[in-house]
């Protein structure tokens, strides 16, 4: 008996949609490398692993819940407050998950200090409430969320990975190089402590990703014309 | 079992409420409503609050003392920090308790304080409150804090009976924001052991350095108020000894330390010179007659009788 309604649970759950909402966010929809939002929390806090990883989980969790929730009432949200709505619900669960960190995580939070509070205004979670789930139902939209979430992660573990090993020579606070001034051979980059850092790996990793699936590029807007030779030339 | 029988008594008993009926209708008659009425999108609009003001309010106010827990905790992993008693993996409240006074003085006589709770005090909470607090005159508020608490909350460090060491807590402006901070120096009341800045928002790598284990070692030994040959507690001649005003300060570059005014001096901090600017104000200020001066001399002053009983 149990095991039928297992099943059942699990056919619900790893249907088609919900496995295409999983698995395409990690890399052919990546919403950081090809939709290219939730930069600025990319920048912020990536400089160490520890506390990438904790924005990363509370971004996934905040955007798998507001997605959820705005889902289910989808089809009672008034148009015309659309927006204040999601941003409602989507602030709510952001103070929640601020308080938790407070909680259970007090030093973590500290240096997290704002960013946590700045989900609220993250592109990522917005984008995923507008773009899905005021369309779709609440369990796709919930791993729509998760999907998501994942693809942002993935991308900010590994900004975080080069940033910490090249920027101080640990990862997750172990020592990874031994540093010049205790001794060892490596010196570290500060710029890799610093935000604009982030850029370059970021922009490293879109156009690797680019490189592998050309079907990514945008395409050209416009050409730019040689005046000599061109068509153009006589305008 | 028995919570699904109370929820379903429960739920009878609010099928047979009226409001609740009444409510119900209201509810259905609402969502049947179209999405762009007037009257739906208000309801919606209040209900989506009420229900995340109670969500938000539940998880502010049941966290809430775990919150305050790890506040505290923290400021005591402070305190132990610039005691030097900080241990990896050690019991920080029990540390605390064991080792730490907390005291309050009156930085106008440079007394202690006994009627106010120490440990309930909360001197940051305290400038903020007029009642509790005094504004700086211009000219002497070199730390650009303008406004202190009356009363200051010190901790002294104990070796059993005996004081080690006394922590005084110090704020002042940096580049960016008001460093938030703790000397602690030795009995004496003039030699720095250590010191450490606990909320600062300078910028990372430059002025936030302050917070760098290896730069906040270069305090150990420093001397805060400038003192002639004849004075000095090693020598033995601090009957007479009136030290003179703050000397310690910042330099810019490293400090040469085969020069008598070594003593009174830290490296600057690489990149940022307002920030070492802001931290040579600060130690001023706290050090001069506004705020610690009076009531270190008589630490002096007690320890010189215990010296000589």
């Amino acid at each position: 008996m149990s095991a039928v309604i297992n099943d059942g649970l699990k056919n619900k759950i790893l249907n088609e949609e919900t496995k295409k909402v999983l698995i395409t966010p990690l890399v052919n929809d990546n919403p950081i490398t090809l939709q290219v939002l939730g930069i600025c929390s990319a920048l912020a806090v990536t400089s160490q692993m520890s506390t990438s990883l904790i924005m990363a989980l509370a971004l996934t969790l905040v955007t798998a819940f507001s997605s959820a929730a705005i889902s289910a009432i989808r089809n009672h949200i008034p148009s015309s407050i659309r927006i204040i709505v999601q941003m409602t619900i989507i602030a709510s669960l952001v103070i929640v998950v601020d308080q938790i960190l407070k909680a259970v995580a007090y030093d973590v939070s500290k240096q997290l200090s704002v960013f946590v509070g700045l989900i609220i205004t993250n592109c990522i979670v917005m984008g995923r409430a507008e773009g899905y789930a005021m369309k779709n139902p609440p369990l796709e939209s919930f791993m729509d969320g998760i999907g998501n979430g994942a693809g942002y992660s993935l991308i900010l573990i590994i900004v975080a990975f080069f940033r910490e090993t090249l920027g101080s020579g640990k990862l997750l606070g172990f020592e990874v190089f031994k540093l010049t001034k205790d001794g060892g051979w490596y010196d570290p980059n500060g710029l890799m402590l610093l935000p604009p850092s982030a850029f370059f790996i970021i922009g490293l990793i879109i156009w690797s990703v680019r490189q592998w699936k050309p079907e990514q590029r945008e395409k050209i807007d416009f050409k730019i014309m040689d005046i000599a030779h061109g068509e153009g030339g006589h305008h | 079992m028995l919570k699904c029988e109370q929820y379903q008594k429960f739920c009878i008993a609010l099928d047979k409420c009226e409001h609740y009926q009444k409510f119900k209708a209201y509810r259905d008659k609402i969502l049947a409503l179209g999405n762009d009425s007037l009257e739906k999108t208000i309801a919606i609009a209040v209900a989506l609050c009420l229900v995340c003001a109670v969500l938000v309010s539940f998880g502010a106010v049941a966290l809430k003392p775990l919150q305050v827990y790890n506040k505290s905790l923290d400021m005591k992993k402070n305190i132990l920090d610039v005691a030097g008693l900080l241990e990896e993996g050690a019991d920080i409240d029990k540390a605390f308790s064991e080792r730490i006074e907390p005291k309050i003085v009156n930085l106008e006589t440079g007394d202690y304080v006994d009627n106010v709770d120490a440990n309930a005090y909360d001197q940051r909470k305290a400038a903020k409150d007029p009642a509790q607090s005094v504004a700086i005159p211009k000219d002497k508020d070199i730390a650009h804090i303008r406004v202190k608490a009356k009363l200051a909350k010190v901790f002294l460090v104990k070796d059993g009976e005996k004081i080690k060491s006394i922590i005084l807590p110090i704020n002042g402006y940096g580049l960016w924001s008001t460093l938030y901070g703790f000397l602690s120096l030795d009995a004496d009341g003039q030699t720095v052991q250590s010191i450490n800045f606990y909320d600062q928002a300078e910028t990372p790598g430059l002025g936030g350095e302050v917070v760098n284990p290896k730069w906040r070692a270069l305090w150990k030994g420093k001397k805060v108020y400038a003192e002639t040959a004849q004075h000095g507690f090693d020598k033995g001649t601090v009957e007479e000894a009136e030290l003179g005003e703050p000397a310690l300060h910042l330099i810019k570059g490293v400090v040469d330390n085969s020069k008598p005014e070594a003593l009174y001096e830290v490296d600057g901090l690489a990149g940022a010179t307002l920030t070492s600017t802001g931290v040579t104000n600060l130690i001023r200020y706290w050090a001069s007659d506004e705020g610690f001066s009076l009531y270190l001399k008589k630490v002096r002053s007690v320890k010189l009788k215990e010296t000589k009983s």
